[in-house]
């Protein structure tokens, strides 16, 4: 039964990471003996409130109170002794320590002389492990341990803090059927007791199974919260998604011409699983779906940077060389990465460097890189892209994001490719700099090369692609042409919901 | 999906532990063969005076190695030692020399604050700068090391010098034992307690283990890894005093290039470079085993540039032997991890 009075109330709370503000003013409350579902877009806030209960981040603004009074959780401690549990997507654990260790680890039991009582330690564990009814050795090691398990070391882990908040960032994305239900028995038993659970997914399903209550929160904002049973899930839906799309994506109408990609039962076991689908000259198409569908593992695929188990590759007709970027480079195949810093850029080069890198064979004569050549070519490009910096020997890492992120278009663009895959174009830069990013896929696209992209923004993905391909859990679910693609149907499509408009 | 009492769990566990274990008695077995051969070809190697000489060439060895795998277990490393040594020996001898009343607790108990600061000046560095601790202590090496020459000037302490009450307390025995060996057990058993069966001994595995899950466990990150800098100094001061004390000539070069033969014996020892396991007690057979290395190789007539090669295997092959157990541990608690049929 919930408790009459709150547990635990969020007042008001903001947080800005510089410029961008993760969450903006949110409030909800949670009663014990109630699950609770945070549900939004990725990139709603709702990670950043996690981390706010648990005392990793602080809000800039507002206040979490506990029964009533306001409480700083400035450190992870203080959660703790709070009695804020939190479980994350990958569990923190320590490989080398014991589960029992694991589980008790800041309040360990005491003997003589202050010592660790190790049987009742273990006893300890195996109580809860009873209580869970579960059965994991407590003296493993924890390393080894699959990711189901290791939840369930967490929630142990709680059980053992008497923590009377427990907050758990999409425990089952990455667990099988059985272990959702295992974990579903845990998370009940936990909330019959009293606890007050919250509960954060993308599959509805799990969230009618499980919770009382749902807020949904988008762009950081709260925007409402409601008895699961009095909304459906369409509704939740357009919540999550009732954005205005701006004119901000001036995709030029293209006819398409020849098939440039053509993926025919890519599969890589177990990320995702037979992927076909082409791509046109001119045409812009968009990979959409959750974070961790495998989106950017199927575009990694294709260009060779990871391996595959089966499938076939072809650019132009030819069949690409699995796992080699070089030969997919060669194929006219160019890849702008989901992450620039690591995978995009090496930061402490000079921007011409970067720009020069993957063509430093054909600018060079004799085998020697002249300077001359390096700077036209780079000074070229980066005057196409408008990107702003001081001098083309500066390091690229003193660029701004958005600058940053059009060095690299640009490094790969003077390589004149075929096919552009590019994976969250858009991420982490600004609207202005977004907007030039758009500019230049379209008019790539218009030149009659055949655009990829990867995207988790959907109102970029409705506004640049001719095709949105939907994937959801390792495949491909949904095909969908400019004219049906809204964000209902993408979202549906993701999240594996019939569409019932 | 039950839980029940899981027969048949500590039989398993026990096989485990045995190849967990397999380090340690690898070491001791290693010693053993290592012991037999050399004794056979020439007897003197089991003589008192040799065997007196291993052990206190250990006790020095183990003290300095105890620290560093306080220091290692946190996924950190002290490269200063060696200086450390080199500054509280010479502190302790300028000391003694001056004030030949002093008794000798107060000698240790200098040297080991000595070390302590230095430790602790580490730590800062570490924690506050956010610098790797190879590159923080690598400075500190040779800082302190400047700092020595700076100050000696090219003098040296000699042991006519030194009082003879120090000088005793290097080659005194208690029943037969060398109070040096039973300062640096004392070490070794303190410590290996607290860090087994001590919440902040545990506490410096869990963050070496994953210093990411150590933060969101709440624990002291930070001051943790401070504190075993600390250890680790004053451990080298404290090894400093010994040094003074068995050699009696000290100067400003005492302890150069130690630091390399402290970070084998705890390599060799099966501490993990990579912080979250290992223990003192290998650390520490890992110096012994170094050391009788060492003299062996005199014994048997064998070229002493040998020595350094054959220190260098081992580490590799420690390295090795670790990477094996750890592959194959990997395996098995995979194979029996699933309990979900």
């Amino acid at each position: 039964m919930p408790t009459q009075t709150p547990v635990l109330c969020v007042r008001e709370v903001s947080k800005s990471f510089g410029a961008v503000a993760a969450v903006r003013e949110v409030s909800f409350d949670l009663y014990g003996g109630e699950a609770h579902a945070l549900v939004g877009e990725n990139g709603a806030g709702k990670s950043t409130i996690v981390k706010m209960l648990a005392g990793v981040h602080r809000p800039d603004d507002g206040t979490i109170e506990l029964d009533g009074t306001p409480v700083e959780l400035t450190t992870p401690a203080d959660a703790k002794a709070a009695g804020i549990a939190v479980i994350y997507q990958e569990p923190a654990l320590f490989p080398d320590l014991t589960v029992a260790e694991n589980i008790a680890m800041g309040h360990q039991p005491l003997g003589r002389f202050n010592t660790i009582d190790r049987a009742a330690m273990t006893r300890r564990a195996e109580q809860l492990f009873a209580r869970l009814g579960v059965s994991i050795e407590p003296n493993r090691p924890a390393r080894g341990l699959s990711i189901a398990d290791q939840q369930l070391v967490e929630i142990a882990k709680a059980l053992s803090a008497d923590a009377r908040v427990v907050v758990m960032d999409e425990p089952t994305a990455a667990l099988t059927g059985v272990e959702v239900e295992r974990l579903f028995a845990v998370a009940r038993s936990l909330r019959d007791d009293g606890a007050a659970l919250v509960f954060i997914s993308h599959r509805f399903e799990e969230i009618t199974a499980l919770c009382e209550r749902v807020t949904i929160m988008r762009d950081g904002r709260h925007v409402s919260t409601d008895l699961v049973a009095e909304v459906t899930v369409d509704e939740m839906v357009r919540r999550m998604v009732g954005r205005e799309l701006g004119a901000l994506f001036p995709k030029q109408d293209v006819t398409p011409g020849v098939v440039v990609l053509s993926v025919e039962g890519l599969s890589r076991d177990p990320v995702f699983a037979d992927i076909s689908f082409e791509v046109r000259a001119g045409e812009i198409v968009a990979l959409a779906g959750l974070v961790g569908s495998g989106r950017s593992e199927v575009v990694q695929s294709i260009f060779g940077v990871d391996p595959r188990d089966g499938g076939s590759v072809k650019v132009s007709g030819r069949t690409l060389k699995p796992g080699s970027p070089r030969a997919a480079m060669a194929a006219g195949v160019a890849l702008v990465p989901e992450d620039r810093r690591q995978q995009g850029l090496v930061m402490d080069l000079s921007i011409e460097r970067n720009v020069t890198l993957p063509r430093s064979r054909a600018l060079s004569r004799l085998g020697f890189l002249t300077g001359g050549s390096e700077r036209r070519s780079a000074r070229e490009w980066t005057a196409r892209l408008r990107t702003k910096y001081g001098r083309l020997g500066d390091e690229v890492g003193t660029l701004s994001g958005g600058n940053q992120q059009k060095v690299v278009l640009a490094k790969w663009l003077s390589m004149a490719p075929k096919l552009l895959i590019v994976d969250e174009p858009t991420r982490g830069i600004d609207v202005g700099t977004k907007a030039e990013v758009h500019r230049l896929m379209s008019s790539l696209a218009a030149e009659g090369v055949a655009v990829l992209m990867v995207s988790s923004e959907l109102p970029e993905v409705l506004g640049m692609a001719d095709r949105v391909l939907v994937m959801r859990e390792g495949r491909l679910v949904a095909e969908l042409d400019r004219a049906k693609a809204t964000e209902e149907s993408v979202m549906f499509a993701a999240m594996g919901q019939e569409v019932s408009v | 999906m039950t839980a029940v009492g899981l027969p048949g769990v500590t039989a398993r566990r026990s096989s485990l532990d045995l190849v967990l274990r397999a380090r340690e008695l690898g070491i001791v077995l290693a010693l053993a063969l290592l012991v037999a051969v050399t004794a056979i070809s020439n007897p003197r190697f089991l003589s008192g005076q040799s065997i007196r000489d291993i052990l206190l060439g250990t006790a020095i060895l183990a003290v300095l190695a105890v620290g560093q795998a306080v220091v290692v277990i946190t996924r950190n490393i002290d490269l200063s030692v060696g200086s450390v040594l080199g500054l509280s020996a010479f502190t302790v001898g300028t000391l003694l020399r001056d004030n030949p009343g002093l008794p000798v607790v107060f000698a240790l108990l200098i040297g080991a604050t000595v070390g302590a600061i230095c430790g602790s000046v580490n730590g800062v560095l570490v924690r506050y700068g956010n610098v790797p601790a190879l590159v923080v202590t690598l400075g500190t090496l040779y800082v302190v090391r400047g700092i020595t020459y700076f100050w000696a000037g090219g003098q040296q302490i000699n042991a006519d010098e030194l009082p003879a009450g120090f000088l005793e307390f290097g080659n005194a025995t208690l029943l037969g034992i060398p109070y040096l060996v039973l300062i640096a057990l004392l070490v070794l058993v303190v410590t290996g307690i607290v860090l087994r069966n001590y919440r902040v001994g545990r506490e410096l595995y869990a963050m070496g283990s994953s210093p990411q899950a150590a933060k969101l466990a709440g624990i002291a990150v930070g001051r943790r890894a401070i504190g075993a800098f600390l250890v680790s100094g004053a451990l080298a001061g404290l090894a400093g005093v010994l040094f003074a004390a068995r050699f009696g000539t000290i100067d400003a070069a005492a302890g150069t290039g130690y630091e390399l033969n402290v970070v084998a014996a705890v390599v060799v020892g099966g501490v993990a470079v990579f912080g979250g396991s290992g223990t003192v007690w290998g650390a520490a057979l890992g110096a012994l085993l170094l050391t009788t290395i060492g003299s062996a190789l005199a014994v048997l007539e064998i070229n002493q540039f040998w020595q350094q090669a054959i220190v260098g295997g081992l580490i590799l092959l420690a390295i090795g032997a670790d990477r094996l157990v750890a592959a194959r541990v990997a395996a098995r608690l995979k194979k029996r991890g699933s309990h979900v049929s």
